[in-house]
């Protein structure tokens, strides 16, 4: 079992969540940086859809009664290890780091990305939903989001670790380059969108979260002046609303949205919007050909 | 139907009404295309995404190939549920429609609805009704909180809110069925295609 002495900022249970479900309103959820929580699922032995947990930003301290395997992947931050009769020791992110009993593992401030994975050997158990542990913060159905004294349970360790060499990406900490492919309403926009789209750089928002990264800049102008009636969202969906400014959506996105998408982020490019920190530029980079022409 | 680009894991058909969704949707949820993840009406528009055993150019033609069925077919067995018709603002319809409030019942529980897409919260599904019998339009001031079972009306629509939430439409009943309940293998008790008839409690 692992404690939960300190939550830090947002502290989460999340695997590949539950695609699938949107006919009936849910969300896909799980993990936003899925690339980092499958590489810490592989580094303790776990299947790569095993639940793990998602800290935001830092600040969280776990408690392991029991030994335990674990990795820590996804944002570049200070991690400490304590254990009874041992002195403090800097723990390595990236590889399997085997715990004693009473093991507590410290999460500091990232200082590159936004968003850690810690992967359990046996996985983090929670109620399913849907075939998912993930918790979904639009709707609030998943597992809660985790408080202190929160008591986690373990599965058995079934797998073998992964200790061969394994890429472990750094998020980037200057411009981050996604690339994307038109979406369905570009149409409703003003001759040269996607050249200004895609042509500059845009501002992560603070206000950015789990249903997606909201993006400052220069606003696009919409020439459709109908209302749009409700459509299906998908995850990577840039979608622009009245104000211009583009929204692009992540796991936890409404299933259906009234405003119209021009572009989509290519799924494979999408853990580095999960790890974009408010006030860093991303660019939009159109795949040639160019669509337009 | 005119079938729009979204990526290379989703294309979005779009269709001139509502009926033409759903004419649509019947027979894609009732022949799925192995590949598809998910299928999602909407207003005036069937969301397909799909994973890569599938290519696009086969989900369009699925998607093109979909011989439309009309009124009738209902996807999944029939619901019906239960209302007590004493909402707050079921006086209101009926001065609305210019009926008394017996008849805004009349037609809530005579009529065969059917569930068009869903949205807004899990399990919440907007209903349709040929002749659209009870059109009104939404509450000027939208509700802070409106009860969880709560049977309302806005635009053609009728819906049950599954769970305490804000809400403008017009409220004339409520229901103790579960819309949404996590402890079902499907928590949704309607789908989107589902023909749902309501009967007074009594």
């Amino acid at each position: 079992m692992i404690t939960v002495l300190q939550p830090g900022t947002q502290l989460l249970i999340e695997d590949l969540g539950r695609p699938g479900c949107a006919a009936v309103g849910l969300s896909p959820s799980g993990a936003l940086d899925t690339r980092a929580l499958r590489l810490a699922n592989r580094l303790v032995g776990n299947d790569p859809g095993a639940a793990g947990l998602e800290l935001l930003l830092g600040g969280a301290e776990l408690e392991f009664d029991a030994e335990a395997l674990l990795a820590v992947t996804g944002a570049c931050g200070p991690l400490s290890l304590a254990a009874a009769g041992l002195p403090p020791a800097e723990a390595a992110a990236g590889r399997p780091v085997r715990v004693p009993a009473g093991a507590r593992l410290r999460i500091g401030p990232a200082r590159a990305g936004l968003r850690y994975y810690v992967a359990v050997a046996g996985g983090i158990e929670a109620e399913p939903l849907m075939g998912s542990r993930s918790t979904d913060v639009l709707s609030g159905l998943g597992p809660a989001p985790l408080r202190a004294g929160d008591v986690l349970a373990v599965g058995s360790p079934a797998g073998h670790p992964d200790t061969g060499w394994l890429p472990t990406p750094v998020p980037p900490q200057g411009r981050i380059v996604v690339r994307v492919q038109p979406g369905p309403r570009l149409d409703w926009f003003a001759r040269g969108t996607w050249q200004r789209l895609t042509g500059r750089d845009w501002t992560v928002s603070p206000d950015s979260n789990r249903v997606g990264v909201r993006l400052l800049g220069r606003p696009l102008e919409r020439t459709a002046a109908d209302e749009l009636p409700s459509e299906g969202l998908i995850t990577g969906a840039v979608q622009v609303p009245a104000s211009g400014l583009p929204t692009v959506f992540l796991s936890d996105h409404p299933v259906t949205g009234g405003y119209p998408v021009p572009a989509v982020v290519v799924p494979a490019d999408l853990p580095l919007l999960a790890q974009a920190r408010p006030g860093q530029p991303v660019r939009f980079l159109a795949p040639p050909p160019d669509p337009t022409s | 139907m005119r079938i729009l680009p979204f990526g290379d894991g989703a294309l979005l058909a779009e269709f001139g009404s509502l009926a033409e969704v759903l004419a649509h949707y019947r027979p894609l949820a009732a022949a799925s295309l192995p590949g598809v993840v998910d299928l999602v009406p909407a207003a005036r528009t069937i969301l397909a995404t799909f994973d890569a055993s599938v290519s696009a150019a086969e989900v369009r033609r699925w998607l093109q190939a979909a011989a439309p069925v009309d009124d009738g077919a209902a996807v999944g067995a029939e619901i019906t549920i239960e209302v007590d018709y004493s909402g707050e603002d079921l006086a209101e319809v009926a001065r609305l429609l210019k009926v008394d409030e017996r008849e805004v019942v009349r037609r809530h529980t005579g009529s065969r609805w059917t569930a068009a897409f869903t949205g807004f919260a899990p399990g919440f599904a907007y209903l349709v009704a040929p002749g659209d019998p009870l059109r009104v339009p939404r509450r000027e001031v939208p509700r802070t909180r409106v009860p969880a079972g709560s049977v309302g009306l806005a635009g053609e629509f009728s819906g049950i809110y599954p769970g305490a939430s804000p809400g403008g439409w017009q409220l004339i009943g409520r229901t103790e069925a579960r819309l949404w309940d996590t402890a079902r293998e499907e928590p949704a008790l309607i789908r989107p295609g589902a023909v749902v008839r309501f009967r007074e409690a009594r």
